[in-house]
């Protein structure tokens, strides 16, 4: 359909989504910025330990080599779940809806067990300045991909519901960059936290 | 139950702590009394509290900021009469009432005068100046007001419930750590500021897809008013600097809450991290407040020397300048922090090199007036008082940029001296110059002229008295936020200063007495043609009040001064052959909601009411999503209802002449 077809309204909801997703856009270019905040933090923390354990006692690289491999494997289920928007197919896109929340439910259940031994050694985050840096990096993303957990049950739902409407497919939208976006922030976190700790 | 909240939080253990906290609680009530002997409640709720209109926001706003300009010039006259009588005694407050007073003086200043204040004036006339119907989120704005509101309230509730944080409106560590601080106060303050920085972060998002996106057809970005690109640039800012002291506040909360070891003396803290972290928020910030103050002047000089803008390209420019340079100067807040004499050099000529674009703007405006046919209106006095001021303060602020000096003159009166000579001239000058410019505009009549003109007087007066002082103290090696002192010789200054606050004082009355004034003669003095000050811009091609499409017909735009080259065409005023359907957002309560809960939220995170930490949280997230799952979000206003209200514009536009 071109553009001299479409009705006003057709029109209208069209700007709205992009209006909407630009605004997206902004809001996760200033997550970045927290982001960016916490790797400095966490970066110039490291010699914090305060004689406590430092990152090479502490870090388990099988365990976050499974959490990257969930999460970069759930971004490509939700880059099926996007396709299926464009394509139509309501079931299939709940199917790999339910696909990416399961990848994503494994990673966050994997990092709370981290979380928690570390806190049971008595390496929790009170422990040093080093060790609140990296609770509190790891753990904003965690809560990240646990609001991505929650809108994805809700998006769910309003597929099933509502259909593949528009302003549906179009919070679809949106909830794909926020997951991809979360995915760099990952990477982010892998290549800064993790690998230096153990090298 | 209750957390750390019990009956020993009220105030009784002072006499004036108790008398500030009985005139919030009066006030409060006054308010209540009087809406309800007006029989207001109704009116209010449904068509301002629950409003997404942008105008009805942006008043809601402002009106929020000058409450609370009121509470914070109450918290300075407290310090100047202190200061006053201070010498060799304990004056008439101790000392950690004065310091509660200095810190809450600035916090509400910044966050909840200035910020509303700009976001508000923002809001009202940034959509009309770029032709459009409203912003682009209207929930969202919403929102975002009521959590300032949030964090305003918690500011005020500190007075009556706990104390409010001695540390200082920067709120440094280690003092403002658990350690140091273990009472409320500190939670007070992080917490205001956290909801309402979010609310702060949203409204730039909002405002930069606004202007981006909305532009009426032929609204090229070189065409956009001053203002219009000074509120995009500050826009910018506040999404990307907010998230700063989202982050530099956050982690000082998780300090105090779970114990960590961010900023702490020991166990690995380093508290120099927060300082870095606060002032990649406060410098910016600083441009987020004066940015839009100098696109009002643009407008304002413009409007009343009848002149086209000198050097728009230039102003536009150094705009564009100011907002990329405000994220490379952080450092110099704290040069005596012990960096190299490399970072300090780079930060020193880097502050240095900010004040050329802002040094552009000021011949933008002088040329602007040369040979103009100025007309003294308030608004333009407070353009011209503010030009002189400021050249002083912004040299002032070269003579800071210099690190050796900046050594000397570190936290004494001088450096208070001078960041008053930026903000007051620069940033309220210029927002009082938008209220008395657009108040015809946003409510249909006229501004009272003589008691604007006496509020400027008395301000600038009351300026240079109150200030010019602490610059010659701070020479003599004042230290700011000073309880009491020994040197005799210091005292006459202080009174001098005191006396400024007192003129000031007047122009606040001066203020009053001008909302009263235009209240009372508003039936002689509607603007019927929407058009008071044969203006150049957008949003005086609309009726005053503006209907709430703004537009009943999408203008579509020549020139930069596009209404000035409409009326010169001969083409404004032009009615369509027949007017269409307008879709308009409904008005929803869950933008209150979402503040009032927030607000809880705060309370209860400050007095560790854990229950009720989730219950609010577990409410505010409940009606995101309900909204957020909501498609249908407009009504539609029919043609007809259209015709009817511009019908009657017009009958009244011929019935003045």
């Amino acid at each position: 359909m071109s553009i001299a077809h479409m009705s006003e309204h057709e029109r209208e909801e069209i700007e709205t989504h992009e209006q909407r997703a630009l605004g997206f856009w902004l809001y996760l270019m200033g997550d970045a910025v927290i982001f960016a905040l916490l790797f400095a933090t966490y970066a110039i923390m490291i010699p914090g330990t305060d004689g406590g354990p430092t990152g090479k006692q502490l870090f388990d690289l099988n365990n976050a080599a499974i959490e990257t491999g969930l999460l970069l494997v759930s971004s490509m289920t939700f880059g099926f779940a996007s396709l299926q928007v464009k394509a139509g197919n309501r079931g299939a896109v709940l199917a790999w809806l339910a696909t990416t929340f399961v990848l994503g439910a494994a990673f966050v259940f994997l990092e709370v067990r981290e979380f928690a031994g570390m806190i049971e050694q008595g390496a929790g985050p009170d422990r040093s300045g080093f060790l609140s840096a990296f609770f509190t990096l790891v753990g904003t993303h965690g809560v990240h991909v646990t609001m991505g957990l929650i809108w994805i049950v809700v998006l769910g739902a309003q597929v099933a519901l509502k259909g593949l409407t528009m302003p549906v497919a179009s919070r679809l939208h949106r909830l794909g960059l926020f997951w991809h976006f979360l995915d760099i922030a990952w990477v982010g976190i892998f290549s800064i936290v993790y690998l230096p700790g153990l090298l | 139950m209750f957390g750390k909240l019990t009956i020993e939080a009220l105030p009784f253990y002072s006499p004036i702590a108790a008398g500030g906290a009985a005139v919030t609680v009066g006030g409060a009530l006054l308010v209540a009394v009087v809406l309800t002997y007006l029989k207001a409640w109704k009116y209010l709720w449904t068509d301002w509290l629950t409003s997404v209109d942008h105008k009805r926001i942006g008043v809601m706003y402002i009106v929020l900021a000058l409450i609370m300009l009121l509470r914070g010039f109450v918290d300075a006259l407290m310090m100047r009469a202190q200061q006053a009588m201070a010498l060799n005694s304990g004056g008439y407050l101790p000392p950690e009432h004065f310091d509660q007073i200095f810190s809450s003086h600035g916090t509400i200043m910044i966050f909840f005068m200035a910020m509303p204040f700009m976001t508000g004036l923002i809001n009202v006339i940034v959509p009309l100046q770029i032709g459009t119907r409203d912003v682009a989120f209207p929930w969202l704005n919403a929102v975002s007001l009521w959590l300032s509101a949030a964090g305003a309230a918690l500011v005020m509730v500190s007075l009556v419930i706990g104390k409010f944080s001695t540390a200082g409106w920067t709120g440094y560590p280690p003092y403002s750590g658990i350690e140091y601080n273990p009472g409320v106060g500190v939670d007070y303050w992080i917490w205001a500021i956290l909801i309402s920085g979010v609310g702060s972060t949203m409204s730039g998002i909002n405002f930069i897809v606004t202007i981006l996106k909305r532009r009426a057809p032929g609204m090229t970005l070189m065409r956009m008013t001053p203002f219009v690109w000074t509120a995009l640039v500050a826009s910018v800012l506040m999404a990307f600097a907010f998230p700063a002291i989202t982050v530099a506040c956050g982690l000082l909360a998780l300090d105090r809450l779970a114990g960590m070891h961010f900023f702490t003396n020991a166990h690995g803290g380093n508290m120099m991290n927060y300082v870095n972290l606060f002032w990649i928020w406060g410098h910016p910030e600083v441009y987020i407040l004066i940015l839009p103050a100098f696109g009002i002047f643009s407008e304002v000089v413009s409007t009343f020397s009848r002149k086209r803008l000198f050097g728009y390209e230039s102003l536009v420019y150094a705009t564009a300048a100011i907002g990329i340079l405000s994220f490379t100067v952080w450092l110099h807040h704290f040069f005596t922090m012990g960096s190299s004499a490399g970072v300090n050099a780079f930060f020193g000529v880097m502050t240095m090199i900010i004040a050329v674009p802002t040094g552009v703007k000021v011949f933008n405006w002088l040329l602007t007036m040369y040979r103009g046919r100025i007309e003294f209106h308030p608004s333009m006095m407070w353009s011209i008082g503010f030009i002189v001021t400021f050249v002083i303060g912004g040299m002032t602020g070269v003579l800071l940029a210099i690190p050796p000096a900046d050594f000397l003159m570190h936290n004494t009166t001088f450096l208070v001296a001078h960041f008053h000579n930026m903000i007051i001239p620069g940033v309220l000058f210029g927002y009082l110059a938008g209220y008395m410019y657009w108040f015809p505009k946003a409510f249909g009549f006229a501004f009272n002229r003589g008691w604007g003109l006496g509020a400027f007087w008395c301000w600038i007066i009351g300026f240079y008295l109150a200030f010019m002082p602490l610059y010659l103290l701070g020479l003599k090696g004042m230290p700011r936020r000073m309880e009491t002192y020994n040197d005799p010789t210091w005292q006459p200054y202080l009174l001098v200063a005191a006396s400024g606050a007192l003129v000031v004082l007047c122009g606040i009355g001066c203020m009053v007495m001008q909302l009263y004034a235009s209240l009372r003669d508003r039936n002689k003095t509607r603007d019927l043609t929407g058009d008071p000050f044969d203006g150049r811009t957008l949003e005086w091609s609309t009726s005053s009040p503006p209907p709430p499409y703004n537009f009943a017909v999408i203008p579509t735009v020549g020139d930069r001064e596009a209404f000035l080259e409409m009326k010169e065409k001969g083409v404004a005023y032009q009615r369509p052959a027949r007017y269409e359907a307008i879709r308009i957002p409904s008005n929803t309560p869950i933008g209150v909601i979402v503040g009032a809960f927030a607000f809880v939220l705060g309370f209860a995170m400050v007095w560790h009411i854990w229950w009720l930490v989730l219950a609010s949280g577990a409410v505010v997230f409940a009606a995101v999503i309900v909204r957020s799952s909501n498609d249908d979000q407009e009504f539609t206003m029919s043609a007809a209802e259209v015709k009817a209200i511009e019908d009657e514009r017009f009958r009244l536009m011929g019935s003045r002449s």
